[in-house]
């Protein structure tokens, strides 16, 4: 596709949910409702760690208004001690998170669920559930988990031959590390520390389920992957996934966190028990409890450089939290933080630590951010040891075409050098900074993803266009299919209506995650719309009586080429759909495909950050991010996708975390205390869209939404040292501590 | 949810005799944007609730010229700013007031409200014990005055009676050169809850201190009048070493508590530099009246 010609592709189309969402018609799981529902109600452990030694539902059944009761006997019974894989998922973990099982493993963790007339009846119920406990003790931070008389969460679990609340590692190794270190004329080594955060989505979990007398179930929520949500619920509840119609929601917000299920499969019990449709919606309070942040993490870093800047060696030792069951995100930590870089000698790894905290859930870039945190505060320390410019310094050690990463993969054409050449000339990073002011940059990379993607294009009779697909539309891939489809068929894009199936509509299509969307979409409404267009030609031949090989579609319309050409009048969409029925019925085509190919995507960002020396406040005042977003479709949507990226790693830096009390409650359970930034907060986010296409994709597509929050945590502690001459080695960096810091020597 | 009787008198009276005679757990209601939250959230579970923002006296305000003024407890944020005098006289209490929350909660926030929520952090409270100004209190007994700083005991705890009600605020009378300001750490810029507030107000003559009142929030079970820094000041020119020597009574006056939001030396620490910062404000505001 010659891009000087593209008509759609590029350009800021209006978004296709803009106006039902602007005026409150948008359906969110909350918005939904059925005749005959109730309510359900969650109760929670009080204990961060506890034996069920026994749970007496005879109160609660009894109560006026009460319909059903369900506990974890309710769910397919999975052996502790054997996985149950799903994706990246164990389902034995999974049906144990959304309901304790032999033991709760953390303060909010659900041991029971009523459903009720009214959430109030629900509520009072659950208070009525008699639940025996024994109280364990507990272990909440990284450090007392892996000490060793540490509390033992799972016992079968073994490290080193030994109970451990190590849960697993992973590793990656590249050439001689001793030799690297020898080699190096500086090496420096720090340690890390970050806390957990949670992805913040706006819109809490909810649910509306309805399983009918003949087992058939209906489930309307808000997910990043219907079919992610009838897999879950169906392994958990053992109703087979052809009885399960999951319906996608509008989506209030995910960043990774609505990848997993905590709802639906409770409703899915509690309305088979009762008869009854069941309506499920979490408190922000809940959401904080009991819905996975990211983990927290502590991390040791040692790079060593030759004073010419090239890097020899590095080494990465990273533990992450998972919560309360195995499965924390170490290989985007291991596996991401050196990416950037062609590093001849490396190892790194990661250890995967439960604790009595909710189990984490992905968010943005699963650990790649933790990784890039160390490495990337280590090298601004090299550039400065070796007295280098840290973005040159970036650029000597650039990882390219043809590059053996140290995760394993030979890189193919990717944007990693354009992104720093880009950020060098950047005229912020030339502008004069004032007192307590520092500028700090940081590079990044995510992995992206492919996988399986479903598309239906179909013409309707009047002669526009739907596309149908099956994944949660979170960042714009409705608009960019829409460009898309309307730049293939030539046709104005308001012809094109782009909707997310649900799963007894459209085949199975893995979830939105992993920035894998638009990539994969876009290939299969690719492949359905090059179909859906031999057909309209096909069809014009018919009508001419001619070969189908002598025609070309061109613009909307289907026009005689070769010797033909200019012996008929050309035939528009709309004349040939009018034709559909007399010249062989319907006109559509679908693909289903496993897409392969999703490459890397990389990141440079600067940032400037003033600090209010007195107060110990570091505010971010300039930001610039640089990515290489291989072709952007609809770039609003893309500028959008970083900016928000940026955001997050800002509250990350700076101001977010999760606070345990001296019970092993969270402390801080709601925005008010957890802070996200608000916009008044946040500086203008300036973004570059470096467009290296890939190479493995029709329209050169790269997943984009989460390589922005890879690199801020870096780029904004290195611009706090850049300020005030002191370097910060935990986050959040927040006032009480920068302040603390201040005070020092 | 609530269950339960929802009044909303139209006189002072009616009020006082529906609070006075209420049996179980009864509220006042005026912004409504504490009690809303409080219920929500399961702290409190009022059978009856008092909603007074229709009572006159409780919305007005009255300009009774040299600076004074008579403001209702329920008056909002929103209509406090949109006065055209009041916050020419005190512009420390106005930003105080329009610090809290966002468009949304000003719509509806009250001075009132902010004070007897007894939140040791609620933003108005400093500037409103600053200013001097004087709580008018009805009651079952009849009416009392109260110094703001007598209010409150402790967190979510005041000093009112059963069937007392806050109904108006009375600023005292503006010296010539005086005015008052009000500034709070918070790690965000907006939507957050004070770690610290300040606020100060004087009086000058030339540039000669001639009286003071500064307060401090967020730093003890109550927001505190410092009565201690305040003695420093007047008489002074508020030089450098007389404004570090306020601080450090403003920072001894702090009894504050380690917890999520802040740690004691931190609280300490900034009440001193709010303090001094806050005073600048003042004085520059005082000079140009
Ligand atoms: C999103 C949000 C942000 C907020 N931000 C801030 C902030 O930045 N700073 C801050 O200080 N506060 C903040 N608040 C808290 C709240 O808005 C303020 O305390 C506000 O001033 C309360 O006023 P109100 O009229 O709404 O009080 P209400 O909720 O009506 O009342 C509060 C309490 O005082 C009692 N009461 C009210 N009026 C009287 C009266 N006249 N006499 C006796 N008792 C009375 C009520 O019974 C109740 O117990 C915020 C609240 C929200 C929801």
């Amino acid at each position: 596709m010659n891009e000087m010609s593209n008509k759609w592709i590029g350009k800021n189309t209006i978004r296709p949910d803009g106006a039902e969402k602007v005026t409150g018609r948008a359906e969110y799981a909350a918005d939904t409702t059925m005749p005959g529902m109730v309510w359900g109600k969650v109760l929670r452990s009080p204990y961060p760690h506890a034996k069920i030694k026994s749970i007496n539902v005879e109160k609660a059944q009894s109560l006026k208004g009460v319909y059903s009761i369900a506990t974890s006997k309710d769910c397919v019974d999975f052996p502790i001690d054997s996985p149950v894989i799903l994706g990246i998922q164990d389902m034995r973990w999974m049906s144990r998170n959304v309901l304790a099982k032999e033991k709760v493993l953390f303060h909010g963790h659900p041991v029971a669920a009523v459903a009720a007339k009214t959430e109030e009846i629900a509520q009072k119920a659950c208070e009525l559930i008699e639940v025996d406990y024994e109280v364990l003790p507990w272990a909440i931070e990284i450090d007392d988990a892996i000490k060793g008389d540490a509390p033992i969460l799972h016992d079968f679990i073994k490290h080193n031959n030994k109970s451990s609340n190590i849960a697993g590692t992973l590793e990656h190794s590249k050439g001689n590390i001793e030799k690297g270190f020898k080699e190096a004329d500086v090496i420096i080594e720090k340690n890390f520390e970050t806390a957990a955060v949670h992805q913040g989505y706006l819109e809490t979990h909810a649910c509306l389920v309805s399983v009918a007398p003949d087992d058939k179930m209906v489930i309307w929520s808000s997910s990043q992957g219907q079919f992610m949500v009838r897999a879950m619920t169906s392994y958990i509840t053992g109703v087979p996934q052809s009885n399960i119609r999951a319906i996608p929601a509008e989506i209030g917000g995910g960043f990774g966190g609505k990848t997993i299920v905590y709802l639906e499969p409770v409703a899915a019990i509690l309305s088979k028990k009762s008869g009854r449709p069941v309506k499920m919606v979490m408190t922000r309070e809940e959401v904080m409890r009991a819905s996975g942040p990211t983990s927290a993490s502590k991390s040791t870093v040692k790079i060593g450089v030759k004073n010419d800047g090239k890097i020899t060696a590095a080494k990465g030792i990273f533990y992450l939290q998972a919560g309360a069951f195995p499965g924390s995100p170490i290989r985007g930590a291991a596996g991401c933080c050196l990416a950037p870089y062609e590093v001849p000698n490396a190892h790194t790894i990661g250890f995967d630590v439960v604790s009595n905290r909710s189990k984490v859930a992905a968010y943005r870039a699963p650990g790649a951010p933790i990784g890039a945190y160390a490495v990337e505060c280590v090298l601004d320390e090299l550039a400065e040891a070796i007295k280098m410019c840290p973005l040159e310094f970036r650029l000597k050690n650039a990882a390219k075409e043809g590059t053996q990463a140290v995760h394993g993969p030979k890189y193919p054409k990717m944007g990693y050098l354009e992104t720093v050449q880009a950020a060098l000339v950047h005229p912020h990073y030339k502008l004069p900074l004032q007192k307590f002011q520092g500028r700090g940059v940081a590079s990044g990379f995510w992995f992206n993803a492919g996988g399986e993607s479903c598309a239906q294009v179909n013409i309707t009779e009047d002669g526009n266009v739907v596309v149908t697909t099956g994944h949660p539309d979170i960042g714009g891939s409705r608009a960019s299919i829409a460009n898309i489809t309307a730049e293939l068929l030539g046709i104005d894009v308001g012809r094109v209506s782009v909707l997310i199936g649900d799963t007894a509509t459209i085949g199975y299509s893995n979830l939105t995650g992993g920035s894998r969307v638009l990539f994969a979409s876009a290939m299969v409404v690719t492949e359905s719309t090059n179909e859906v267009i031999n057909i309209l030609k096909e069809r014009a031949a018919q009508i001419w009586d001619i070969d189908k090989d002598a025609i070309d579609w061109e613009n909307g319309e289907a026009r005689p080429a070769g010797a033909n050409a200019g012996k008929f009048k050309p035939l528009s969409l709309a004349e040939i759909a009018d034709k559909a029925t007399p010249t062989g019925g319907p006109i559509g085509a679908g693909h289903q495909v496993n897409t392969v190919g999703a490459e890397g995507g990389f990141a440079t960002h600067i940032c400037d950050v003033e600090v209010d020396v007195e107060l110990g406040i570091a505010r971010v005042i300039r930001y610039t991010a640089v990515q290489d977003v291989g072709k952007a479709i609809h770039p609003a949507y893309v500028e959008g996708q970083l900016q928000g990226g940026v955001a997050q790693g800002i509250g990350w830096a700076l101001n977010e975390e999760y606070i345990y009390d001296n019970k092993g409650h969270l402390d801080n359970p709601g925005f008010l205390d957890y802070r996200i930034p608000v916009c008044s907060d946040l500086p203008m986010i300036d973004t570059v869209l470096v467009e290296v296409p890939n190479p493995k994709h029709p329209q050169g597509v790269r997943g984009v939404g989460e390589v922005p929050i890879v690199p801020p945590l870096a780029a904004i502690a290195n611009a706090i040292y850049n300020a005030l001459g002191k370097r910060f080695y935990s986050l959040p960096m927040s006032p009480p501590k920068v302040l603390e810091r201040l005070e020092e020597n | 949810m609530i269950q339960g009787t929802f009044l909303t008198p139209n006189t002072i009276d009616e009020a006082v005799k529906f609070f006075s005679s209420s049996e179980g757990s009864v509220k006042l209601l005026a912004g409504g944007t504490d009690l809303l939250v409080q219920i929500r959230n399961g702290f409190t579970k009022p059978d009856k609730i008092i909603d007074i923002k229709n009572i006159r006296e409780l919305q007005e305000i009255i300009d009774n010229g040299n600076g004074s003024f008579t403001v209702g407890a329920a008056v909002s944020g929103a209509s406090l700013a949109e006065h055209n005098k009041f916050g020419k006289n005190w512009p420390g209490v106005l930003e105080a007031l329009r610090l809290i929350g966002s468009e949304q909660i000003q719509g509806r926030a009250s001075l009132g409200g902010n004070l007897c929520n007894a939140s040791p952090a609620g933003d108005s409270v400093p500037a409103l014990i600053a200013s001097g100004a004087l709580a008018k209190v009805h009651g079952p007994n009849g009416i009392r005055s109260i110094p703001v700083e007598k209010i409150n005991l402790g967190p979510g705890k005041t000093n009112l009676q059963k069937g007392e009600i806050v109904t108006q605020f009375d600023f005292p009378d503006r010296e010539p050169s005086s005015s008052d300001s009000y500034l709070r750490m918070i790690p965000r810029t907006e939507m957050d809850i004070a770690v610290v507030g300040c606020a100060v107000n004087i009086s000058m003559d030339g540039d000669k201190c001639i009286d003071a009142r500064i307060a401090l929030g967020a730093v003890a079970p109550t927001a505190l009048l410092v009565d201690q820094a305040a003695k420093i000041i007047i008489g002074s020119k508020l030089e450098d070493d007389v404004l570090n020597e306020a601080a450090k009574a403003c920072q001894n006056a702090c009894k504050p508590i380690d917890d999520k939001r802040g740690t004691i030396t931190y609280r300490k620490k900034v009440s001193g530099v709010l303090f001094k910062r806050a005073i600048q404000i003042a004085k520059e505001r005082a000079l140009k009246v």
